[in-house]
């Protein structure tokens, strides 16, 4: 406790007691947060991690009391500055929004109205709170804004359109608007969730730098528990809708208490691949394994699943190539601008029974890679061999057969299963459409498959809108295995899920692979992910690939400043984890 | 944008020539001899049919009609017809009348359902919104004659405060009853799609935002909510537009006001093949006009149109 300190500092800027949040449904009030306590103190910053479901949203949402339809706050107090704000009118509380309290949302893509321009959204946020006045003032004040956000030639692009920024420049516009008149808090909701890692790394950077600069409490709401704990000093971890365990951010990472906290720590891929990083590490110098999960007896343990791996592959790596691709090109005819080459002659083998990830942001090209080899999309130049069988000249019946061989699970659960067709519908059409079996034998094997991905059978007559997202991911694996594939196309199989189901499908497809001896070409943006489950990795980057290695070795030793960049991107590779 | 509206203009050719060859087609078509219709019960003089025929050119095969008359088009002569006036006479006097016509209607729908949509849309399930739904079902279910017969019952004879038909010239007054006729049919329509479009708006991320940044609810309606909201309605008024300028037969029927509708009508039975012809290709070329003017409107509404390659 400094000398000096008023009485302004030592008050909480923000404290929530006992916070109810319900929402009014057919079958009654739905209680989403249940006695939520935060206090958080001028100048510091606190992240709120939780799956989704958890009411950490709903909670950030009730702060700025901007709740959806028919969401009510129930209960509590939430008190800003000392002042209530549960009791003010809607009137008073446009007082307080920009103000006291600003608010930057969770999609780039949708929270920008598409009709009217930049300038015009940041200059409206300028003038609602009169920050200046005078055309020539707020304008000017609208550039000086963007600028500190990051958007560099901010003066050159206000008169532009929302679609006309990519998503990363569209969240330093949100940063801009949140933090245009000056708040004292800053909501956070997701912020980066939708970007690439190195754009997520480069906005939280400047989102940090920025918000200690004005002075700028923060309450930063994230999935991610490795970059909550990187970009926050306290943590709050919510599970269905109440707080499960709080306190400071390395003590909570260390020593997890609560056993919900404990898994998340423990599937947590951007942690977990510290950890095996640390364990090949620490086999290397003959020293004592590191099991930082070992108290949690339920754990999902990525470390196990990979350390499985390594005995597969060093099998594997003598035998026939299941893929192979010999410079492979597609280029795309753009109508105006000429031709825009995707993938550029990449070259990379697969051997059976193997994982290989091909790892890149968006629009590297990754996933036309997946659909050529899928023969969704056709080949510019280049050959593809699935099996030593060129797959430019199967055509027809050789092409249909070859499809039950190569099987795709995509990035969207919740778009790639027919919501009219029940689960046993969904899982038996490959069985159905190549004509295997009769109709009783592919009955058993829809149930075979529904224990293999974990699923109890009784899920054969539901339909699609019943199931969880991670329920649905298993549906997708399911169908892709019926026809016993060799090969299976992973397009950002994980990607959508929360952290404990995406480590159960990581699990699951480790699983899978060492039963059925199956070859996994794994596409993601995600190296946290990769680290965790490939064998080889290509980095892809415009086109080409520009590392392609063991994952170990891309781990231990990046060659290319591009790979660096990407790991340092994963969140929480400061963070000093028990040992 | 310069390319996209000449491709848009070339698309409309073969639209054009198509719709004209088969308005054409059908009219030449129709049975009976219209020049004999044309004397009634009096026994025509054969020489005097045959100069006709010769005049109308309808002693020529079919194809070769359709060039002559296509060949007029191109030249803006719309022929004459078969009382002699020329066709683009009648159309100068109709045509302002119908477009005075449509254009109250349009206005009227417009105010009345734009305004209706958004506060039912704001307040959904609430008591004014189910009392928007009841007027728009009944306004939807009833036929147009019977809201016309009504209205001049009511407002023309009972309440005596426009006339039940309209006069000479037929003066803007008189419009404002067949207006609100034609009005009611789109009212409902427009109420509706706002209301939709205004409840779907209403519940996108970028209102929350809005609200986020410190913005009043007053300057949140109209500026993030209504605008969003009006580009569906825009494109439904415009279309709509263009259907009314063709001519609302029955209302124009039912309140004698001379405009393109009723004089169509009138030309149809009594075969009058050239005024039919060079009507009916006047409302396509004005149907593809305002529906190029709706894409190019739709592209100011939305920028994302507007920019796009």
């Amino acid at each position: 406790m400094t000398i000096g300190r008023t009485a302004d500092d030592e008050r909480p800027i923000l404290e929530v007691k006992d916070l109810q949040v319900g929402f009014t449904t057919q079958n009654g009030v739905v209680k989403a947060v249940d006695g939520v306590n935060i206090t958080l103190y001028r100048g510091q910053s606190l992240a709120i991690v939780g799956e989704s479901g958890s009411g950490k949203s709903t909670t950030a949402h009730a702060i700025i009391k901007l709740l959806p339809g028919s969401g009510k706050i129930t209960g509590g107090q939430i008190l800003l500055d000392g002042v209530d704000l549960t009791a003010k009118s809607e009137r008073e509380m446009e007082e307080v929004r920009g103000t006291g309290i600003g608010f930057v949302p969770q999609d780039p893509m949708s929270n920008l109205n598409p009709v009217w321009s930049i300038g015009f959204q940041v200059e409206e946020a300028i003038k609602a709170n009169g920050i200046a006045s005078g055309r020539k003032a707020v304008k000017a004040r609208a550039i000086e804004v963007l600028k500190e956000a990051g958007l560099g030639d901010a003066d050159r692009r206000m008169k532009q359109f929302p679609h006309q920024f990519s998503g990363g420049m569209r969240q330093r516009v949100l940063i801009g608007m949140g933090l245009a008149a000056n708040p004292k808090l800053l909501i956070a909701d997701e912020p980066t969730s939708a970007l690439d890692v190195t754009v997520q790394r480069v906005i939280l950077d400047h989102l940090e730098s920025l918000t200690r600069d004005l002075g700028t409490t923060l309450l930063f709401i994230t999935h991610d528990l490795g970059l909550a704990a990187e970009r926050a000093e306290q943590l709050v971890v919510m599970y269905k809708g109440r707080v499960v365990e709080s306190g400071s951010s390395v003590e909570i990472l260390q020593n997890p208490q609560h056993p919900y906290t404990q898994r998340l720590v423990a599937a947590a891929p951007s942690l977990a691949s510290r950890r095996i990083q640390a364990s090949v590490h620490n086999e290397q110098q003959e020293i004592e394994v590191d099991h930082a999960d070992d108290s949690a007896a339920e754990v999902i343990d990525l470390l196990s699943t990979a350390e499985a791996r390594a005995e597969a592959v060093e099998a594997a790596s003598h035998k026939e190539p299941a893929i192979v691709v010999e410079d492979l090109t597609k280029v795309f005819k753009i109508r105006g601008s000429g031709n825009f080459t995707a993938v550029d002659s990449i070259s990379f083998q697969i051997a059976r029974g193997t994982t290989t990830a091909l790892v890149g942001e968006s629009g590297s090209g990754k996933s036309t890679v997946a659909k050529m080899l899928l023969k969704l999309e056709d080949v510019t130049s280049g050959k593809i061999l699935v099996g030593g069988k060129d797959l430019a000249s199967t055509t027809g019946k050789e092409l249909f057969n070859l499809r039950s061989r190569m099987q795709p699970v995509f990035q969207d659960p919740y778009g790639s299963l027919n919501p009219l067709r029940n689960i046993g519908n969904t899982i038996g059409e490959p069985l159905q459409v190549h004509g295997v079996g009769t109709r009783a034998t592919r009955r058993a094997r829809v149930l075979e498959l529904l224990d293999q991905v974990s699923l109890p059978s009784t899920l054969v007559t539901r339909y699609p809108n019943e199931l969880s997202g991670g329920q649905r991911q298993r549906i997708a694996i399911a169908r892709a295995l019926a026809l016993k594939p060799e090969i299976v196309i992973l397009d950002e199989a994980v990607s959508a899920l929360d952290v404990l189901v995406q480590a159960q499908i990581l699990r699951l497809l480790a699983d899978l692979q060492a039963e059925l001896d199956l070859t996994y070409l794994f596409i993601t943006h995600d190296l946290a992910v990769v680290r965790v489950i490939a064998d080889n990795v290509c980095v892809m980057q415009k086109g080409k690939i520009v590392e392609a290695a063991p994952t170990d070795e891309v781990f231990d030793n990046p060659k290319e400043q591009y790979t660096r960049d990407l790991l340092d991107a994963i969140p929480g590779a400061s963070i000093e984890l028990a040992s | 944008m310069a390319g996209y509206i000449v491709r848009r203009i070339l698309q409309a050719v073969p639209v054009f020539l198509g719709t004209t060859f088969l308005i054409y087609f059908m009219v030449f078509a129709m049975p009976g001899d219209p020049i004999i219709a044309l004397f009634g019960d009096k026994t025509p003089n054969p020489a005097v049919v045959a100069q006709l025929r010769e005049r109308y050119h309808l002693d020529q095969p079919f194809i070769v009609q359709y060039f002559i008359f296509l060949g007029g088009i191109f030249r803006g002569d719309l022929g004459v017809s078969f009382s002699g006036q020329p066709v683009a006479e009648i159309l100068a006097k109709t045509f302002p009348v119908t477009l005075r016509l449509a254009a109250l209607a349009i206005f009227f729908e417009m105010v009345a359902g734009i305004t209706v949509g958004l506060i039912s849309g704001l307040r959904k399930g609430k008591l004014f919104d189910s009392s928007a739904l009841l007027v728009s079902l009944v306004l939807i279910s009833l036929p147009i004659f019977v809201i016309a017969f009504v209205f001049q019952l009511v407002f023309g004879v009972q309440l005596g405060w426009f006339r039940t038909t309209v006069g000479f010239g037929a003066p803007i007054q008189d419009l404002i009853m067949p207006a609100l006729v034609l009005a009611t049919i789109s009212f409902a329509q427009i109420s509706r799609l706002t209301r939709s479009s205004v409840i779907d708006t209403s519940g996108q991320d970028f209102v929350r935002t809005a609200a986020s940044k410190g913005l009043s609810r007053r300057r949140i309606v109209p500026v993030h909510i209504l605008r969003n909201s009006l580009i569906p309605v825009v494109t439904y008024l415009a279309v709509d537009f263009g259907t009314l300028m063709v001519g609302a037969t029955i209302t124009e029927g039912i309140f004698n006001v001379p405009g393109v509708g009723r004089t169509l009508y009138q030309a149809i039975i009594r075969g009058e093949g050239p005024t039919v012809v060079s009507f009916v290709t006047v409302m396509v070329l004005i149907y593809l006009v305002v529906n190029i003017l709706v894409d190019l409107f739709y592209a100011v509404l939305d920028p994302r149109i507007r920019y796009a390659k």
